[in-house]
């Protein structure tokens, strides 16, 4: 089973290439370049150096989020366009989850990534020993924080951290978290594409096992013919990232901030205007 | 693949603003498919676009529109020979979505990728409508985001002569049509609205740019449009929607029509275009008709369906650019404030 890996859910784009259980080739960028620019130059070089056929990829597993979400939309673009073209399902995969799963399945430490998600909050997750202990969500860091104090049987736990978060909040966590804490190195302490491959792969393979299929068998029909897909494996079409936030206009609206259309008044809408030529 | 150049077809994709859209053309001007899922109803809550939510869309969609586009088309992949795209101009993360998709359809299929820009396209969607155009002509771009008057001296060569000071004509009927309550989208509401009202009810300015001939400006007409609102609310009378929409319309049509006109006049071209979304308005469509036949001009527009934004124009107008030579590549960027020519 071969699978292309896709992450550009915040500052890093990555690729990877997993071929059964052998991490083919792995190409990781983080240096602020546009992901937009960087992201498919950067699987089309991998796939040439490593003499990998896109056409021999029997899924796309792509990082779903959250994250930032002009680059999730990237990634998910990407992908979609890809699969479409290829004519093979795309796997989605957790930003938080590929992130910890290196560390999570090899000690019982209690693995938290976090991702700076402005407004004082953090894209978060708890894991441990493979599984979520705290399910995913955008949250104030100290509730965050809270939360993990209170987790069962972890007094005597590491909790470690990782993320693009730990050098916004590193002090609060320090401070405030009365558990063993360490932050981990650059090795694992940002998202790459390859434990988003190894994570997919095992996604992908529990739905084969599920189905009675092969990955080949689904690659020579095309994904286009399956009308099984569940759960995180899914025809190009219907991925979408998983934000884990409304938009501001969504939010403004539910609390009623944002009025309705027709409501608004002359004088608000002048001073808008105003307001935007004035920063133009 | 070798194809001659009439039959060669091109995948358009768009996606710059609130529609997600998916084309198949054939020689730039015969439209196999053209599959518009647009997204009106979900920001018209809004009074207008929100960027956010645009993109989410065009994420959600653009896979279901290209495969309409191609079984709409009776075709797949292997029937295409080019993929375009708009690279802007455009809200970016709408952008990014459509030539993101466009680059790993591109680089899985070994296709030759082109990047349009999105005015060129609306210029090219009268090629699908006249059969017969050529450039050179003169031609008015109008949308929510635009207001150019451009010289189309080739299919790739433009002259931009006259551009919006300020508001775009489409957006000044935008915020016109929602001062009055007619909501959003304004173009085609006040449209309507102003079919019973009386244009020359209420004089309002026909803005100038001084020592620029052909340049336009419309936020002197929108603050006299919104000042006769407020006035009216002060005194505690009622505004008569359809004499103040027509009157309006009227000035914007006015202002519009007599530079186009003049511009054609002037530089000796016998024909001149309108394009983009304001080019389906009415009023624009009978007066640039009427002003162009008494200078002896050809006057052209394309059918409604290609003035809003569609990817049919942009498969045209990357038809033009593939003959030109232009090949883009996976490092192909959106480009949110691309310039014509």
């Amino acid at each position: 089973m071969k699978i292309l890996a896709i992450e550009s859910s915040g500052l890093t784009a990555s690729a990877a290439f997993l071929d059964g259980e052998t991490l083919k080739t792995e190409f990781t960028v983080n240096n602020r370049l546009t992901h937009s620019e960087t992201l498919l130059p950067m699987i089309r070089e991998m796939l040439d150096i490593a003499g990998i056929p896109i056409e021999s990829a029997d899924a796309i597993a792509v990082s779903a989020g959250p994250g930032s979400f002009t680059g999730l939309r990237i990634g998910a673009a990407t992908a979609k366009g890809l699969a479409l073209a290829l004519n093979r399902p795309i796997v989605s995969v957790s930003a938080l989850q590929a992130m910890a799963y290196g560390l999570s399945i090899l000690s019982d430490a209690v693995i938290c990534p976090i991702m700076d998600a402005r407004r004082a909050q953090v894209y978060c997750a708890a894991f441990r020993c493979g599984a979520a202990v705290l399910d995913e969500g955008a949250k104030d860091i100290r509730d965050f924080i809270n939360e993990l104090a209170a987790i069962p049987d972890a007094e005597d736990a590491e909790f470690v951290f990782i993320g693009d978060g730990v050098p916004v909040h590193a002090d609060t966590i320090s401070s405030e978290l009365p558990r063993e804490v360490i932050f981990a190195g650059a090795l694992f302490n940002r998202q790459r594409a390859a434990g988003v491959a190894e994570l997919g792969s095992i996604i992908y393979k529990d739905w084969l096992l599920k189905h009675g299929l092969s990955a080949e068998e689904v690659s020579k029909a095309g994904a286009d013919s399956i009308s099984c897909f569940e759960g995180r494996v899914m025809n190009s079409d219907n991925f979408v990232p998983e934000y884990l936030r409304q938009t501001q206009a969504e939010r403004e609206m539910k609390a009623g901030l944002l009025e309705d259309a027709g409501k608004h008044s002359l004088r608000k809408m002048q001073d808008k205007d105003t307001r935007r030529k004035r920063e133009q | 693949m070798m194809t001659d150049n009439e039959n060669l077809t091109i995948l358009g994709i768009e996606s710059s603003c609130d529609e997600t859209a998916a084309a198949v053309v054939r020689g730039g001007r015969e439209v196999l498919s053209n599959i518009i899922s647009s997204q009106i109803d979900v920001h018209t809550v809004y009074g207008g676009v929100v960027p956010e939510i645009a993109s989410r869309l065009h994420c959600e969609n653009i896979n279901g529109v290209i495969r309409l586009a191609l079984r709409d088309a009776g075709m797949d992949f292997g029937n295409i020979d080019a993929i375009a795209v708009t690279k802007g101009p455009g809200l970016v993360g709408a952008l990014l979505v459509g030539v993101s998709e466009a680059k790993s359809l591109a680089f899985a299929l070994n296709k030759p990728l082109v990047g349009v820009n999105h005015i060129e396209g609306h210029i090219a969607a009268n090629y699908i409508t006249h059969k017969d155009l050529k450039p050179p002509y003169v031609c008015l771009v109008v949308s929510g985001g635009h207001t150019h008057l451009a010289v189309v001296k080739d299919y790739r060569s433009f002259e931009l002569v006259g551009r919006t000071m300020d508001d775009a004509a489409g957006e000044t009927f935008d915020k016109v049509a929602r001062a009055v309550g007619l909501g959003y989208p304004g173009g085609p509401k006040v449209d309507k609205a102003a079919r019973d009202g009386d244009p020359e009810a209420i004089a309002f300015p026909r803005g100038e740019v001084k020592d620029r001939p052909y340049d336009f400006t419309f936020s002197g007409l929108k603050s006299a449009v919104l000042n006769h609102i407020n006035l009216a609310n002060m005194k505690g009378e009622t505004v008569n929607v359809a004499d103040l929409t027509a009157s309006f319309q009227s000035a914007v049509v006015d202002s519009l029509v007599g530079r186009t006109v003049r511009c054609a006049s002037e530089l000796g071209i016998d024909t001149v275009a309108i394009a983009g979304g304001v080019s389906s308005n009415t009023a624009l469509r009978r007066e640039m008709a009427a002003a162009c036949e008494k200078k002896h001009i050809r006057c052209v527009y394309p059918e409604p369906v290609y003035c809003t934004d569609n990817a049919a124009m942009i498969a045209s107008a990357g038809y033009f650019a593939y003959l030109g030579g232009v090949r883009d590549d996976e490092s192909l960027n959106a480009y949110p404030n691309l310039k014509l020519g």
